[in-house]
């Protein structure tokens, strides 16, 4: 891997931080006024008697820490140099939480359920896709079985979603409506039967993701195959003999699986726009949930708090996959040649 | 170019109603775009259909008695009953009225709410979409054509605002803009801000076409004959590329109704419009699904998936028609 190479991935990676950062800071103040000032100044003054120090409170931090009589470049750098040391305040309808234990505590609900099923999603698409595209085996079926799945793609997840819902929570009663885990049992991870408890109340709105997403990447690796047909190497190893599961897996899937993972790294971010939606349907207790929540009470700084981990979270995941290239294509190299 | 010369017919330059025609002709070996087109049509005469049928006052609020405004256990909803699918309810200033579609909790007639909130959410598209694609392109020339510095700003700009989310971006100006307005907005105003980020797509994909496209023969050919920058642009370059741009414009609608029904479901709509997000929004807010209430949620999720179903037919056809190379491997 090259320094020049690092350097300008590591400058990408950086500059999308600083970027998110920036609009966090500015876009609420395009319209001329602060609407956090403002949102808190009502909050202070109409504020239910026993919450009313809380909001008094939370105006005299917010001036302190941002000083709204200072130029508004002053208060930028405050806030960058807030942002910078994970200080993301408190959150102003939860008022004693801090917005980074909010967040702390729905991540992990968020990141299983999305990384289980993107990664199936990911699989069982490039595989059928790959299999589309095979020249023998039961193609006919998989040209019965996938295009419902490339219309599904073309639905949002979490109207696909509501149908689950509908269908397997509603009608036939097989699974839970909504929620991470019954809302009459209490959290405890060292207990077998939680764990059950939670995969059985993710599976539908994992579902609702996979089902989605399957036909996008299935159409992705069907193209990639066809153009690997007329390469000269798959020519090549016909004539040389080889047998045709080798030639499948070794010769086309294997040079066709790249894009497919350039095309992951890219889609990252819908899938994390997707995935807010299909939380508030299913009141999975994630951070879209957390964000919906965030949005009905004007929680400005739990927003924030959210789209810059979500971006970090993203830029971060991206950095990764572009660095791991090299040990899936031989032919992507970050050495000098 | 347009020669009266009947013998060059058959060359692509020859006048629209000739173009069309072999569009047509093309459609026929191309059944995406045909299916895309017949799936929008049906949307289209669904609200013709409505505003035929039913008054526009009846998909204001509280037009008629909502479903469980006297609820008793033989008939939880009013304005709806089984044995008499065409329902029938009163609306507030007395006067029986019937209800293709039943009535929903907001006290709406549904079809009615319809034949409002197709063209708005089409027209959100519409907006977003065009605004995306006329500035994309024109960035995307300005990049692709001049190069330098000018390119390296604009990648650089694209680059990092397509890794962050869209919608988190949404989210933060539609909030913003909401509270400055004093907690309303409309669907115009929405729009607007979805059109904010609708130019990123299409800069990215025309941008690496004019690329491509800047190497020809024919471009080299015009500059060397003494064409400006401009003049290649718009004489050359725009009337080869508008296949592709064309086929982005539908990719735009398509992803500029997808973030706008995204918002809405999050509640950053315009709650006095009857846009298809903001219904099922308030599907949502209701939990008609599991109070049973199937006549308000099935329509708008089948209008909806009809809808996107559609622009993606379309929008694959396009990029078909659009890019010669692929139609080969059909």
């Amino acid at each position: 891997m090259t320094y020049d190479y690092l350097a300008r991935r590591l400058g990408m990676f950086v500059a999308v931080i600083f970027v998110a950062t920036s609009l966090n800071f500015f876009l609420p103040r395009f319209t001329g006024q602060d609407p956090i000032a403002t949102r808190l100044e009502l909050l202070a003054a109409e504020g239910i008697s026993t919450r009313q120090e809380d909001y008094q409170f939370l105006v005299e931090t917010y001036n302190a820490k941002f000083g709204l009589d200072q130029p508004i470049i002053v208060q930028y750098f405050a806030y960058l140099s807030q942002i910078a040391r994970f200080d993301l305040g408190h959150s102003i309808t939860l008022y004693p939480s801090r917005v980074s234990e909010l967040i702390r505590g729905a991540m992990p609900w968020s990141i299983g359920l999305l990384l289980t099923s993107t990664l199936m999603a990911f699989a069982i698409g490039t595989l059928g896709g790959a299999l589309l595209a095979a020249q023998y085996g039961p193609r006919a079926a998989f040209e019965i079985i996938f295009p419902p799945f490339f219309l599904m793609a073309a639905v949002p997840y979490y109207l696909l979603g509501l149908l689950l819902i509908f269908f397997f929570a509603f009608e036939l009663k097989w699974l839970p409506l909504q929620g991470g885990f019954g809302s009459t049992t209490l959290p405890d991870w060292a207990d077998f039967g939680f764990w059950l408890e939670v995969i059985r109340h993710s599976l539908l709105p994992g579902l609702s993701i996979v089902l989605a997403s399957v036909g996008f990447w299935a159409l992705g690796m069907r193209s990639m195959m066809i153009t690997m047909q007329g390469e000269d190497y798959m020519l090549q190893a016909e004539a040389k003999g080889l047998r045709k599961v080798r030639i499948f897996f070794r010769y086309a899937v294997r040079n066709a699986v790249l894009p497919q993972t350039t095309a992951l790294a890219l889609t990252l971010p819908h899938v994390v726009s997707g995935a807010i939606l299909v939380e508030r349907i299913f009141a999975y207790p994630g951070v879209g949930l957390v964000l919906y929540d965030a949005i009905s009470g004007f929680d400005y700084f739990v927003i924030q708090g959210i789209v810059f981990i979500i971006v970090v979270s993203i830029a971060v995941a991206m950095l990764v996959i572009d660095l791991i290239y090299p040990l899936l294509d031989r032919r992507i190299s970050y050495n000098p040649a | 170019m347009t020669t009266a010369n009947p013998t060059i017919v058959a060359s692509p330059d020859t006048g629209i109603v000739v173009r069309l025609r072999s569009f047509g002709r093309y459609t026929k070996r191309n059944p995406s775009i045909i299916g895309g087109i017949i799936l929008l049509l049906i949307i289209v005469a669904f609200w013709l259909f409505g505003t035929l049928v039913t008054d526009p006052k009846d998909a204001k609020d509280l037009a008629f008695a909502p479903p469980n405004n006297k609820p008793s256990f033989e008939n939880p909803h009013p304005c709806y009953n089984s044995d008499n699918p065409r329902t029938l309810c009163f609306s507030y200033d007395g006067e029986q009225r019937q209800h293709l579609l039943g009535t929903d909790r907001l006290g709406k007639d549904i079809l009615a709410s319809f034949s409002e909130g197709i063209p708005q959410t089409l027209l959100i598209g519409l907006i977003a979409g065009s605004i995306g694609t006329i500035t994309g392109t024109l960035l995307a020339f300005i990049a692709g054509y001049y190069g330098g510095v000018i390119d390296a700003l604009i990648r650089f700009i694209v680059d990092t605002l397509q890794t962050i989310p869209g919608i988190l971006i949404l989210i933060i100006i539609a909030i913003a803009w909401r509270d400055a307005g004093g907690g309303e907005m409309s669907f115009v105003q929405l729009a607007l801000i979805i059109a904010m980020l609708s130019w990123l797509g299409p800069t990215r994909v025309i941008r690496s076409q004019v690329l491509v496209l800047k190497q020809r023969s024919y471009v080299e050919m015009a500059r060397l004959s003494g064409m400006s920058g401009p003049e290649v642009i718009i004489r050359e370059l725009i009337p080869n590329l508008m296949p592709f741009i064309v086929a982005n414009f539908v990719l735009a609608v398509s992803s500029a109704i997808l973030a706008s029904v995204g918002l809405e479901v999050l509640g950053l709509g315009d709650f006095s419009s009857n846009t298809l997000g903001m219904m099922i929004y308030h599907n949502i807010w209701y939990a008609s699904l599991i109070n049973g209430w199937w006549w308000w949620w099935v329509p708008p999720i089948v209008v909806i998936v009809i809808l996107f179903v559609g622009l993606f037919l379309m929008s694959r056809g396009m990029d078909e028609w659009a890019n010669p190379r692929l139609r080969r491997r059909v």
